[in-house]
């Protein structure tokens, strides 16, 4: 599995891309896979606060309802609206398919670089 | 198969319906803009249109159905036969009540025989089902601090080993959830949940046994717990099937529950139901039960409302012939064969779990209850072979599947609940074919992933029907 270098990683299986004073926030691969396809995914509203490691999101697969939390503290400038209609984007192209974009970001968790989180990511498998 | 409106040819239908003895009534201004779409068909072609429909499916009756947390225990035909006498059946819920006594008696017998067995001083009959009836419970601990002017109660505690329905139905209900982490041996984490408790608790959750198949060996100090913040325990009945007459969740410190008859008192679910989720209730909670309460005087039963009832949930006394078949199945089984049937469902999970153990990994190994949850992970990982297609292979065997991927903390799990209505020979025959799915799964996993092959439907798209469901046929 193949997490891209540019990327920062959270250990609850979040991307951060940073892109001057805000962040884009999706799944990694790790994560879509383990939780397979997914059918619905619930996403915040432009506006809302988002608080680290609280849940902001969640994502619905044929096996279960599980919540995506934030490794950032701001508040939601922009929602990827795609994936409301296209859940299956997350698991076709995890690094492109965006949740969240946030700002005023005032707090944000110790990341994992891609290499941390690729030994992170194994550990949880057995 | 065709559907039914596949079948349905204009102008043929059934001839031998008797003539209707109730004048026609025709409003003046038709409600309805379109003609209704019925099939049209004769008898005997209905007929197979449901018996083959039956035949693309599993029930209790065709077979093995260890589908955890179900309890999907045979139901006695005695059940049925009860529930079909006419002074049951053909009852209309606004007779007066002195014709209807006997009715008013099973609602009454049943309400004290379930609160003996569970340790309740009251009962309603009119939810429909599980969930139906945790929805209730929590209506009657909100009715309950409202009236104490503790309207800064509004937070629910719920384990992450509980069913789903749990969290749902307290934020229905108006609550805020705090989840806690269950400790490493699979019960609630004593810490944990001192550290979740306060004056904004309204109450705790519980499922005992827990959806892992333990019983909490801390359940009294759970509850003493969540008392001495000020809150209330609720019981999810879901399980009682592994404790009805050894234990009592009044006993444990619970102050509202719910049961689920067409579980725990073999009445039938899973598509032949409906349900009922009676919930039962401590003395302090007594006043606000919804529905009808049954008062008996000088000899004649009549019904009357709870002091502050919180209205009700369902028309008039819930599902009541369930309530008949239940009462039938208790007072059958009697004092002695209820705490014997939950030894049995016990010692049969317990003997399929044993015989399983060299083979398939027990996350929680050890005595469970009623049902056990092995895990898949070791296999998905090393040869690719899923809970899930473990499941879809044991359809191939005439055995319905387990719960799968249930409880959330444990990965590619199967939930395995026997029952206490499968004899040994069942069971050992079922034993038999899971060690042979999983040596074929080490064999040849693509064997395994592409099963089942016998079945009408191999793999229906689940994705897709969750994605873009049809759910009505377009004519």
């Amino acid at each position: 599995m193949k997490h891209p270098e540019e990327l920062k990683y959270s250990k609850s299986h979040e991307w951060v891309k940073e892109e001057g004073d805000a962040a884009y926030i999706g799944i990694t691969d790790f994560a879509q896979d383990a939780l397979g396809d997914l059918v619905f995914v619930n996403l915040p509203e432009v506006g809302d606060k988002v608080e680290v490691g609280e849940p902001f999101a969640d994502v619905e697969s044929v096996k279960a309802v599980s919540d995506v939390y934030s490794p950032v503290t701001g508040v939601v400038l922009e929602i990827n609206e795609e994936l409301l209609d296209s859940p299956e984007k997350i698991n076709e192209e995890p690094y492109e398919a965006w949740f969240i974009k946030v700002g005023e970001i005032s707090e944000q968790e110790e990341y994992l670089t891609a290499e941390e989180y690729e030994e992170h990511a194994n550990s949880e498998e057995i | 198969m065709k559907l039914i409106f596949e079948r349905s040819k204009e102008g043929r239908n059934l001839s031998i319906l008797p003539s209707c003895d109730v004048p026609v009534y025709t409003p003046e201004m038709p409600l309805r803009e379109k003609k209704l779409h019925l099939p049209q068909m004769s008898e005997n072609e209905l007929s197979r249109h449901y018996t083959e429909l039956a035949k693309q499916t599993h029930g209790v009756n065709d077979g093995f159905y260890p589908l955890g947390s179900c309890t999907m225990k045979y139901n006695p035909k005695v059940n049925e036969s009860a529930a079909a006498l006419p002074g049951f059946a053909k009852v209309h819920p606004l007779q007066p009540e002195e014709t209807v006594q006997g009715c008013l008696e099973v609602l009454k017998t049943a309400e004290e025989e379930l609160c003996e067995i569970t340790g309740m001083d009251g009962m309603t009959f009119q939810p429909a089902a599980g969930a139906h009836g945790e929805y209730t419970g929590l209506l009657l601990i909100k009715a309950y601090f409202e009236k104490r002017g503790e309207t800064n109660r509004k937070k629910i505690i719920v384990p992450d080993s509980a069913h789903g329905t749990n969290p749902a139905s307290a934020v229905m209900a108006g609550f805020t959830i705090v989840n806690i982490p269950s400790a490493p041996d699979g019960c609630v984490d004593l810490e944990k949940l001192r550290e979740a408790v306060g004056e904004d608790t309204a109450g705790l959750m519980l499922t005992n046994p827990n959806t892992l198949g333990l019983f909490d060996k801390n359940i009294l100090e759970i509850t003493e717990i969540v008392h001495e913040a000020g809150g209330l325990c609720y019981y999810d009945g879901a399980n009682l099937n592994a404790v009805m007459g050894q234990v009592r969740p009044g006993d444990m410190g619970f102050d509202v529950i719910h049961l689920n008859l067409h579980k725990t008192f073999s009445t039938p679910h899973g598509g032949g139901g409906p349900g009922s989720g009676p919930v039962g209730c401590k003395e302090i909670l007594k006043e606000f039960l919804p529905g009808i309460r049954i008062v008996e005087k000088d000899g004649v039963l009549s019904t009357e409302k709870a002091e502050n009832s919180i209205g009700s949930v369902k028309e008039f006394y819930g599902n009541f012939l369930v309530v008949v078949k239940a009462l039938t199945y208790i007072l059958v089984l009697g004092k002695e064969g209820i705490p014997e049937a939950s030894l049995n469902a016990v010692l049969n999970a317990n003997y399929m779990m044993k015989k399983l153990e060299d083979l398939y990994d027990m996350p929680y190994p050890g005595i469970c209850m009623h049902e056990f949850v092995m895990s898949l992970e070791k296999m998905k990982h090393e040869k690719g072979v899923s809970a899930m297609d473990i499941a879809k292979s044991l359809l191939d065997y005439g055995i319905h599947p387990p719960t799968m991927y249930f409880p959330l903390i444990v990965h590619e799990a199967l939930m395995i609940e026997p029952t206490e209505t499968e004899s040994k020979e069942t069971l050992d025959e079922a034993i038999a074919v899971f060690r042979e799915i999983y040596e074929r799964a080490v064999k040849d996993p693509q064997d395994v992933q592409n099963s089942p092959k016998k079945t009408p439907i191999g793999r229906p798209d689940e994705v897709q029907a969750a994605r873009k469901p049809v759910l009505r046929y377009e004519f």
